[in-house]
C-alpha cells in the first residue's frame, strides 16, 4: 500500500491521548483500532455499485413530479386537473383538496409550526408545492405538469426580511388564526443588564452590521423517494434518502396516523447531505399519498431546481454585533441583535428549546465576562428551512459574527488581528470553561492552536510579503478565524425534536465465529460510518475492523436514534459504538474466567484477548470467547449466553471541537476577483479515528466556506423571483476556485466522551468562511462587506459602495 | 427509435423515445446505474461518460446520438475485473466521500491520463473543472489522480 505524501501534516498530542498503536496490523492488513484505514465502502462506488435512491426500482413502480408555484404569494384561485388525468399514462393526480380529505394538506415541521404539503388556500414562496402527478414513467410525469392549469392571484410579497414586521405588510400567515404580522419568536440569551454595564464603562466600542445570507446545501445527489404502501399487510416501506431515518418514521407515524410498527424507511447509499436531508418534504408525503391512491410504488427524485428552489435552505441572519474592549486590546463584552428569515413556514429542525438553534454560542473563543443576544424570527415569502449546510445548528452564523467584528476590532485598535485574538483566547487551565450565555467547553488548549495555524503559514513572512506588495499596489490580504464548535447534540435532559429526545441506541453482536455485526442509528451521507465504526468496535474488543459489519439506515433492522447532522455520530454513536464494544469485553472477561477457571478479577485485557495476569500464556482471544459463549460451557448464575450487547448512550454535554484557520488570498484590483492562494487549517478534534477521514472532512467544509465566501447564494428579486435556482445561478467552487489545503493537528481529548473524540464533520464549514472574508477585507482595506464577495461586490466594496446581497435592489 | 449502442463492449439494442437523454438511456433503460444524474443545466459532470472515446456529459447528449457508437461507463473502466489505477488511486487517496460525483471524476481522470501521463496538478484541476464534488474539496481527487499517474501499470487489484 503506498500513501501519498500530505501537503502538510502536522501534530501535537496531548498525553492524555487514548492510546494509538498503528504498528499493529489485523489479518486484512488494517489497523487493530484507530489510524488510516482505507474505506471499505469504496469497494463499490468505485466500481459504480453503489445503491442511491434513484437507483432503487421496484416491480410496477410509477414516477411522481410536483407542480410548483411560479408566484412567490398568490392566492389559488382554481385548479384545472382534467387534462392531466386524461394524458393517457397519467395514474393520479393529487392536489391539497385531495389530500384535505386526507387530513394531510398540512403537516407538522420540525419547529411546532405547520407547512402546506399541497397548497390550498395560497402559495407562499416560489416553487411552493401545488399538485402532484403519478405516471408511468418520469417523462410523463413531468409532460402532465404542464396540463393542469392554475389560476393564480398575485398578491403583494415580503422578501425582505427587515420590512417583515413593518406595519401594513402582507401577512403570509393567514392560515393560522389570529396572525396579524410576520413575527414568528424572540429569543434571547446572556445577561443583557451585565452587558449593558461592560459598554457603558468600555473604552472603544465597535459596531458593525452583517448579513449572513442564505445559501443552499446542494449536495451532488438531489432528495427523493420510493414509497411502496403494500395493500395486503399494511405495510409501509420508504426508500429514504434521509439523514434521520428513525425520526422520521415517527414523524410519519404522527402525520398520516399510520401505524410505527408497520412503517421501514430504508437508507440506500446517500450522495451527501449537509443538513439538507434532514427536514421532511411534501414530496415525501405525496410519494406516499401516492402509493396508497394507485396501489403501486411511486418514485419521485427532484430535479436540481426543485432542491435549490423549495427544499432546506440555510443561513439568512441579519446580525447586528457591537463589541466592546479596552484600549489595549481586552474584550470586555459582546452584544448582537438577529433578525432572523425563517422563509415561509418555520420549519427548521432544531433542538425545541434553541429556536435560534446554537447561536448563543456566539461570544467565541474568547475569555470576557458579558454578553448577550437576541434573535427574532420572521416569515419571508422565500423557501422554509434554517439550519442546513453544515451550520452545527447557527453556530456557523455565530463564528461568522464573532470572527468577523473582532477583525473589526484590531482596525480599529490598529492591532494585528492574530495578537489580538492571542491575548483574548481562553487559557488551556481555564476549562471547563463556562460561557456568559451558559455553555460548558469541556476541553481546550487554544494558544497552541493559534501558534500552530501561524507557524505553518509563516504568518510574520506573509506579512512583510504584504507589505512589499502593498507598496507595489497589489492587493494581498490574509485572514485568520478562530472557531469553538459544540457538536454533538446533545443531552436528552435539554435537547429533543418534536419531543424525542437526542440520545442515540447501538447494538454489537458477536457471532460464534468471532465476526460481528454493529447496528447503528446514525446514517452516511459520505462520511464513511461503515469504516470508522468498525475501528472504533476494534480498538475496544480486539476484532479486526474487516471482521465487523456495519449495518445503519434500516428502521426494521437498527436500533433508535436521531440522525446524522451537527456532527453528532461520533460524538453521540461513537460513544455508543464504545459502550457497547466495553460490555462485550465485559462480559467476555466472565466467560474467559469460566474457560481458564480463574477469577476475573485475575485476568487483564490486551488487545484481543483476555489473559491471566503473570501469564499471557494463560489466555482467550476474543474469538475463543465468541465460541466458547455459545457452547456448553456452564456459566455462573445470571450471566446469559452469547456474546452480544446493547446501549442508548445520552451524552452528558455536547464536544467543544476548535480549530485556528488562516487564509491567504490576492485580488485582482482591476476587476475585484479574488482567488485563494493558501489556506491553514489547524483542527482539535479530540483523538482521529480514520485521521484519513478526518482529512476528508476539513477539506470538504474548507471549500464549503470558501464557496459561501465567495460564491454561493439564494437571493431573490423585488417580484419574489429565486436568483438560485440553478448552478447555473447558484455557483459551487470547482477545482480552480480552491487551492490545495495545509493541515494541522493538535489533540484534546474531551473529557466525557468514552473515547475523547470530539466530531468534525462541520468544523471547517463552520470555521472558514470569517478567514476568507477577513482575508478580502485585509487586501482592499474595507472595514466590512457581505458575502458573497464576488468580483462585483469586492469592486463595489472598493469604491465605498458594497452591496446588499440578499435582494437584487441597489 | 431503434438505437443499437455498444454499451461497455456488449450490443444493445433499445426502441427509445427521440427525446430520451442518454444519462436517462444507460440508467432507466439498459440498466447501469453506476452513472448518475445531478442537476439540470449540464453543470456537475455526475453523468460523465464517453462517448467512442471522448468523456461527454450524458445529460447533455440524446440516446438516439450514440446511435451505432461505443458508451463507456463506470462499470467498463476495471478489465477483467482488475481495477483502473485511477480506480485504485480514488480508493488510496480518499477521492471519495458520498461517491455521487465519483464515476464522473475517474471517467475524466482516465481520458486525461490517457492523453497526459503525467499531468500537473494544474493540468488536472483543468481537466476536472467541469464536475463538482460537494464532499472532497477537490484536494484527495486530485490526489487520487496523481497516484494513478504515478502507478500506471497496478495490477491485481481486483480486491
Ligand atoms: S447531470 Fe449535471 S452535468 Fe450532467
Ligand atoms: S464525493 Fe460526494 S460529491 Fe464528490
Amino acid at each position: 500500500m503506498t500513501i501519498i505524501e500530505e501537503t502538510t501534516s502536522t501534530t501535537a498530542t496531548s498525553t492524555t491521548a487514548t492510546a494509538t498503536d498503528t504498528a499493529a496490523l489485523s489479518p486484512g492488513g488494517n489497523p487493530m483500532g484507530f489510524g488510516r484505514m482505507l474505506r471499505k465502502e469504496d469497494v463499490r462506488f468505485v466500481r459504480g455499485k453503489g445503491n442511491y435512491i434513484d437507483d432503487v426500482k421496484r416491480p410496477g413502480m410509477l414516477h411522481g413530479a410536483i407542480l410548483r408555484s411560479p408566484y412567490a404569494h398568490a392566492r389559488i384561485v382554481s385548479i384545472d386537473t382534467s387534462a392531466a388525468e386524461a394524458h393517457p399514462k397519467v395514474r393520479a393526480v393529487i392536489t391539497g383538496a385531495t389530500l384535505e380529505g386526507l387530513k394531510l394538506a398540512w403537516m407538522p415541521t420540525m419547529s411546532y409550526d405547520t407547512q402546506a404539503v399541497l397548497a390550498t388556500d395560497k402559495v407562499r414562496f416560489q416553487g411552493q408545492e401545488v399538485a402532484f402527478v403519478v405516471a408511468d414513467d418520469r417523462y410523463s410525469a413531468k409532460d402532465a405538469l404542464e396540463l393542469i392549469v392554475v389560476d393564480y392571484e398575485p398578491l403583494e410579497v415580503v422578501m425582505d426580511a427587515r420590512k417583515a414586521l413593518d406595519p401594513g405588510a402582507p401577512v403570509i400567515r393567514d392560515d393560522k388564526e389570529g396572525k396579524t404580522d410576520n413575527h414568528i419568536f424572540d429569543w434571547e440569551s446572556g445577561s443583557k443588564e451585565a452587558t449593558d454595564a461592560a459598554f457603558a464603562s468600555a473604552e472603544v466600542v465597535v459596531a458593525q452590521a452583517m448579513l449572513y445570507p442564505r445559501s443552499h446545501p446542494a449536495p451532488m445527489e438531489t432528495c427523493g423517494m420510493v414509497a411502496e404502501m403494500n395493500p395486503v399487510s399494511g405495510k409501509l416501506t420508504l426508500w429514504s434518502n434521509t439523514q434521520a431515518p428513525h425520526a422520521h418514521r415517527t414523524v410519519y407515524a404522527l402525520v398520516a396516523g399510520l401505524p410505527e410498527h408497520k412503517i421501514q424507511v430504508i437508507c440506500p447509499d446517500i450522495g451527501g447531505g449537509f443538513g439538507n436531508k434532514v427536514p421532511i418534504y411534501p414530496g415525501y408525503v405525496c410519494s406516499i399519498v401516492g402509493s396508497i391512491v394507485t396501489g403501486k410504488p411511486v418514485k419521485w427524485i427532484e430535479d436540481r431546481s426543485e432542491n435549490l428552489m423549495s427544499t432546506g435552505f440555510a443561513r439568512d441572519y441579519h446580525m447586528k454585533g457591537e463589541i466592546a474592549a479596552t484600549r489595549d486590546g481586552k474584550i470586555v463584552g459582546l452584544r448582537v441583535d438577529v433578525l432572523a428569515d425563517h422563509g415561509a413556514f418555520n420549519a427548521t429542525a432544531q433542538p425545541t428549546n434553541y429556536p435560534a438553534g446554537f447561536f448563543h454560542i456566539f461570544t467565541g473563543s474568547y475569555d470576557y465576562g458579558a454578553a448577550h443576544c437576541k434573535v427574532t424570527g420572521v416569515y419571508s415569502n422565500k423557501a422554509p428551512g434554517g439550519v442546513a449546510y453544515a451550520c452545527s445548528f447557527r453556530i456557523t452564523e455565530a463564528v461568522y459574527l464573532v470572527e468577523r467584528i473582532v477583525d473589526c476590532l484590531a482596525a480599529e485598535l490598529k492591532m494585528d488581528p492574530a495578537e489580538l485574538r492571542m491575548k483574548n483566547l481562553l487559557r488551556p487551565e481555564q476549562f471547563p470553561y463556562t460561557t456568559p450565555t451558559g455553555w460548558e467547553y469541556d476541553s481546550g488548549d487554544y494558544p497552541r492552536a493559534l501558534q500552530m495555524a501561524l507557524d505553518i503559514a509563516g504568518y510574520a513572512e506573509l506579512r512583510k510579503e504584504q507589505a512589499e506588495k502593498r507598496a507595489r499596489g497589489e492587493l494581498m490580504g490574509i485572514g485568520l478565524s478562530f472557531f469553538t464548535e459544540g457538536v454533538g447534540a446533545g443531552p436528552r435532559k435539554h435537547m429533543d425534536i418534536l419531543g424525542l429526545g437526542m440520545a442515540d441506541g447501538c447494538e454489537l453482536r458477536v457471532h460464534p465465529t468471532g465476526k460481528a455485526q454493529l447496528r447503528l442509528s446514525v446514517q452516511s451521507q459520505g462520511q464513511g460510518h461503515e469504516t470508522t465504526f468498525a475501528q472504533i468496535v476494534a480498538q475496544e474488543v480486539g476484532i479486526p475492523p474487516e471482521d465487523v459489519e456495519v449495518i445503519n439506515g434500516d428502521t426494521d433492522n437498527t436500533p433508535f436514534g436521531l440522525g446524522t447532522y451537527g456532527s453528532r455520530s461520533t460524538p453521540v454513536s461513537g460513544a455508543a459504538a464504545a459502550v457497547v464494544a466495553r460490555r462485550v469485553r465485559d462480559k467476555a472477561r466472565i466467560i474467559a474466567a469460566v474457560a481458564l477457571e480463574c477469577s476475573p478479577d485475575d485476568l487483564e485485557w490486551n488487545r484481543d484477548r483476555w489473559s491471566v495476569k503473570g501469564d499471557p500464556s494463560q489466555g482467550k482471544t476474543i474469538q475463543e470467547i465468541a465460541m466458547l459463549s455459545h457452547s456448553s460451557l456452564e456459566l455462573p448464575d445470571g450471566v446469559e449466553g452469547h456474546l452480544d450487547a446493547q446501549a442508548v448512550y445520552n451524552p452528558p454535554n455536547l464536544t467543544y471541537p476548535f480549530g485556528a484557520y488562516i487564509c491567504v488570498v490576492d485580488v485582482d484590483a482591476g476587476t475585484g476577483q479574488v482567488k485563494v492562494r493558501r489556506f491553514i487549517a489547524v483542527d482539535d478534534c479530540g483523538p482521529r479515528i480514520n485521521p484519513m477521514i478526518v482529512e476528508g472532512q476539513v477539506h470538504g467544509g474548507l471549500v464549503d466556506g470558501i464557496g459561501m465566501a465567495l460564491m454561493e447564494v439564494i437571493a431573490f428579486d423585488d417580484a419574489g423571483n429565486c436568483l438560485g435556482g440553478s448552478f447555473m445561478d447558484y455557483l459551487l467552487p470547482t477545482t480552480m476556485e480552491v487551492p490545495s489545503f495545509e493541515l494541522g493537528e493538535t489533540v484534546t481529548p474531551s473529557p466525557h466522551h468514552p473515547l475523547g473524540c470530539k466530531g468534525v464533520g462541520e468544523s471547517a464549514t463552520v470555521g472558514s468562511p470569517p478567514a476568507v472574508v477577513n482575508a478580502v477585507m485585509d487586501a482592499i482595506g474595507v472595514r466590512h462587506a457581505d458575502m458573497p464577495l464576488t468580483p462585483a461586490q469586492v469592486w463595489r466594496a472598493m469604491q465605498g459602495r458594497p452591496l446588499r446581497t440578499d435582494l437584487a435592489i441597489e | 427509435m431503434q438505437i443499437n449502442v455498444n454499451l461497455n463492449g456488449t450490443e444493445q439494442s433499445h426502441d427509445v423515445e427521440p427525446r430520451l437523454l442518454l444519462v436517462h438511456y444507460i440508467r432507466d433503460v439498459a440498466g447501469e446505474t453506476g452513472t448518475h444524474w445531478g442537476c439540470d443545466t449540464s453543470n456537475c459532470g455526475a453523468c460523465v461518460v464517453w462517448l467512442d472515446d471522448v468523456p461527454v456529459k450524458s445529460c447533455t447528449v440524446l440516446a438516439v446520438m450514440a446511435d451505432k457508437h461505443r458508451v463507456t461507463t463506470i462499470e467498463g473502466l476495471a478489465v477483467g475485473g482488475v481495477l483502473d489505477p485511477v480506480q485504485q488511486g480514488f480508493m488510496e487517496c480518499h477521492g471519495l466521500q458520498c461517491g455521487f460525483c465519483t464515476p464522473g471524476m475517474m471517467m475524466t481522470a482516465r481520458w486525461l491520463l490517457d492523453h497526459n501521463p503525467n499531468p500537473s496538478e494544474l493540468e488536472i484541476r483543468e481537466a476536472l473543472s467541469g464536475q463538482l464534488c460537494r464532499c472532497t474539496g477537490y484536494h484527495n481527487i486530485v490526489k487520487s489522480v496523481q497516484w494513478a499517474a504515478a502507478h500506471p501499470a497496478t495490477v491485481g487489484a481486483s480486491t
